[in-house]
């Protein structure tokens, strides 16, 4: 061959290889694009998805009051003359009074036009004025300042929910009450205020008086009861499985099992809890116990996986050197692997503790989709929880209910994330690598 | 390792304890109608503020899950009352009476159910028969009484009559597990269909084929599903300026600002036109109470009488605000008397 020819050939195979590479180098670039646009695509559809639940919800963080000068008239609020809190309670006419004071205030010509009146002011007014009256006997006789919860539908238009500009055959406020509205709003009647009611009620049908506390209360219990119940048993399968079970045919059976039911979809579970903690053992319907041994069911597969997982990456030199020291198997797992392995199965727990919460499919089954008013006291009281609330609220016909759904979305969204950050923090505090 | 066991046994032991004690009840449950429900809650909120008792639960079922629940027999964990959007079934009374269960009745009003289109557009107006004839999963052939029947060739309302508007048909509506999906077959598309003599004649010779034909809804896309969510089917509305949406007569109440009703054979749905039973696609609402319960579990028979009173279904009682329409005079004066006395339902 000569020197030629060899350059020849040479520089062919150099040719080739560059266009080759050339068309790796593209391939690999577009890849990496790929990538990019995908992460992209997520993080805009996750901005858009929480920029319109945020704008939506902010508004049920306030709320409007409208301040009213009320007499506080002894014949109806005490006509005996006792002002003792029990007598107040049951016998004072409060809304009599407030209807009084408006009626002199914005003289409404007609019973028409007084309950246009009335309807401005939430049926919470006369508790607010009989709570003042009764932490201040003193005051009756003599006329008040006191703000006032707004109808909902007075806060919808002060939020702008409810247009002006629409004729008054098509908006929910009238023009009467639109005049008395400007009226107030001139004389500084009219503000919001911080709806702090919204943290601290439970259901109600009139979207100013609902609040979120009562699903909060319920959603803690359930998710109580889910964690005693769903931990140790998971945390005790897991150990026993990975570290002390043969491995045969049995074992491989169940695991396949457990693979499962992780998979199975939660309403299969909700019908279980219908069939076996309803129908045969008796439990009382629409309680966080119940609730919370259906959800517990749920989580158990994912602590099982998770827990398995997190022994798996314990490494076997750890329980040798342990085993060599003379320690028994039960104190390799409790003095050593454990330990090692408890951040991995925290997160585990606590993921499956947030996917719980998220949930109401199995909840709908025990009877958990309900209207329940009272606060629940304890595990066995009649109790929903915040995914379900936020449902209830979706399929309320009253506009107000709107802002009052993205807003329990954004606080239901606050405890996942929250949860989810413990869940990293506690992974990156204790994790250990080898 | 002994800590955590140490826990969970606690935490089993308290378990089983309170379980123990939810064998008492002190708090009504409700089921039913997903149709009463937003009536029935308001009432119970308003009673559990006012009076000793606890708020009642109430739980939306729907009418048939309600009845049957209801009538699944006597004690603490089945339901004191049931909603109901249509009167009790005699097959569903029967199984309560066989259950030892005593029911007491109670009509507490009407709901319209309107066909609704988006503001930006003009209100339109229907007859039943062109409902039927837009909506019908079969109709006679060339719209003719005695015509062969055919599968729905409609494409558009100009189509189902020339005065309407040349748009494609595009309904929303509930699904069939509804009962608001109930009445409007029995009420609309029935009440189009006996417009021809010779689908009427049809329901002497076999009920049967009769519902099918006069209740049956098209499947080719016409009729869309949209869910028991009624606000959905509002917001939907107002993107799809076109479509119609069927849904009760409360959401369009609280949604006048965006939807407007569809006059139905002449009539608008309104307050005052369903009251006065001249609006035709409307039905009557009811409760029903188990009597074995009252003075068992307390605060049912306060509970019946709070809903049963003229601030609450009355022409201005608080309902009123809330979509529901009241009963004429005589039969609101014999049920009010009725939620005093509890008297027996015989069918």
């Amino acid at each position: 061959m000569t020197e030629m020819a060899r350059s020849v050939l040479i520089s062919g195979q150099k040719e080739r290889v560059r266009r080759g590479l050339d068309r790796r180098l593209r391939s690999e670039r577009r890849f990496r694009l790929y990538g990019v646009v995908a992460i992209l695509l997520a993080i805009l559809m996750l901005l858009f998805l929480a920029g319109t639940i945020v704008s939506k919800g902010y508004p049920a963080f306030y709320r409007t009051w409208i301040e009213v000068d009320v007499l506080l008239d002894e014949e109806m609020i005490a006509p005996d003359g006792k002002t003792d809190p029990e007598t107040l309670r049951e016998d004072g006419d409060f809304r009599g009074a407030l209807i009084e004071s408006l009626v002199a205030a914005y003289r409404p010509e007609g019973r028409q036009q007084e309950n246009q009146l009335i309807a401005m002011f939430s049926t919470d007014a006369e508790r607010t004025l009989q709570n003042f009256t009764i932490a201040n006997p003193d005051r009756i006789g003599s006329t008040i300042s006191i703000r006032v919860k707004a109808a909902s539908d007075i806060d919808q238009l002060t939020k702008g929910a409810i247009s002006r500009n629409a004729p008054e055959s098509g908006r929910k406020v009238t023009d009467l009450q639109l005049r008395w509205y400007d009226r107030m709003e001139k004389e500084g009647r009219i503000g919001t205020r911080f709806n702090a009611g919204f943290f601290a009620t439970g259901d109600s049908r009139e979207p100013e008086q609902a609040g979120i506390w009562g699903a909060i209360v319920g959603s803690f219990l359930t998710m109580l009861v889910t964690l005693i119940l769903a931990f140790p048993v998971g945390l005790a399968a897991a150990v026993y499985l990975e570290e002390f079970a043969p491995k045969n045919r049995l074992t491989d059976l169940i695991e396949v099992n457990i693979n499962n039911l992780a998979a199975v979809p939660s309403i299969v579970f909700g019908l279980l809890g219908l069939a076996v903690f309803l129908n045969f053992f008796e439990l009382p319907r629409s309680a966080p116990l119940v609730g919370g041994m259906v959800l517990a069911l749920m989580t158990l597969p994912t602590i099982i996986i998770s827990g398995r997982a997190s022994l798996l990456a314990v490494p076997p030199s750890v329980r040798e050197a342990a085993l060599g020291l003379g320690a028994s198997r039960m104190q390799v797992v409790s003095h050593h692997v454990l330990p090692l392995a408890m951040p991995g199965i925290l997160t585990g727990t606590i993921i499956g503790m947030a996917r719980a919460l998220g949930e109401t499919a199995p909840l709908l089954m025990i009877g958990m989709v309900a209207f329940i008013v009272d606060i629940p006291g304890g595990p066995t009281d009649a109790s929903t929880v915040m995914p379900v609330q936020i449902y209830l609220w979706a399929d309320s016909p009253e506009r107000g209910f709107v802002e009052k759904t993205s807003g329990a979305v954004i606080v239901l969204l606050v405890f996942l994330v929250v949860m989810n950050a413990s869940a990293v923090y506690l992974r990156k505090k204790f994790e250990r690598r080898w | 390792m002994k800590k955590t066991v140490t826990f969970a046994t606690v935490g089993a032991l308290a378990l089983a304890g309170a379980a123990g004690q939810a064998a008492a009840r002190d708090q009504v449950r409700i089921v039913g109608s997903s149709t009463v429900y937003p009536f029935a809650t308001v009432v119970a909120e308003r009673f559990g503020k006012s009076s000793k008792f606890k708020t009642p639960v109430i739980e939306a079922t729907g009418s048939g899950g309600g009845l049957k629940l209801f009538c699944a027999g006597l004690g603490l964990k089945t339901p004191d009352i049931t909603n109901a959007s249509r009167r009790i079934k005699k097959s569903e009374y029967e199984r309560c009476t066989r259950n030892g269960i005593k029911v007491a009745e109670f009509k507490i009003g009407y709901d319209g159910i309107v066909l609704a289109n988006s503001k930006k557009t003009k209100r339109i107006a229907l007859s039943r028969r062109d409902i039927f004839l837009a909506l019908a999963k079969l109709v006679p052939e060339g719209q003719r009484d005695g015509g062969k029947l055919v599968p729905n060739p409609n494409k558009t309302w100009k189509d189902v009559n020339p005065a309407l508007p040349d748009v494609a048909i595009r309904v929303l509506g509930p699904p069939p597990t509804s009962g608001t999906r109930d009445a409007f077959n029995e009420l609309a598309m029935e009440g189009g269909c006996k417009s021809f003599k010779s689908l009427k004649a049809i329901e002497k010779v076999d009920r049967k084929r009769y519902k099918g034909v006069c209740r049956g809804i098209r499947e080719d896309g016409a009729w869309v599903e949209a869910g028991e969510n009624d606000n959905l089917i509002v917001q939907k509305l107002e993107a799809d300026p076109n479509a119609l949406g069927v849904f009760g007569f409360s959401f369009l109440d609280q949604n006048r600002d965006k939807v407007q009703g569809s006059i139905v054979d002449g009539v608008l749905p309104t307050f005052e036109n369903i009251s006065a039973q001249k609006y035709p696609v409307s039905r009557s609402l009811f409760f029903y109470v188990k009597k074995n319960h009252v003075g068992q579990i307390p605060g049912i028979r306060e509970y019946v009488r709070a809903f049963m009173s003229r601030r609450a279904i009355g022409r201005r009682g608080y309902l009123v605000g809330k979509g529901l329409i009241p009963l004429p005079r005589t039969e609101m004066k014999n049920f009010i008397a009725a939620g005093k006395s509890l008297p027996d339902l015989t069918m």
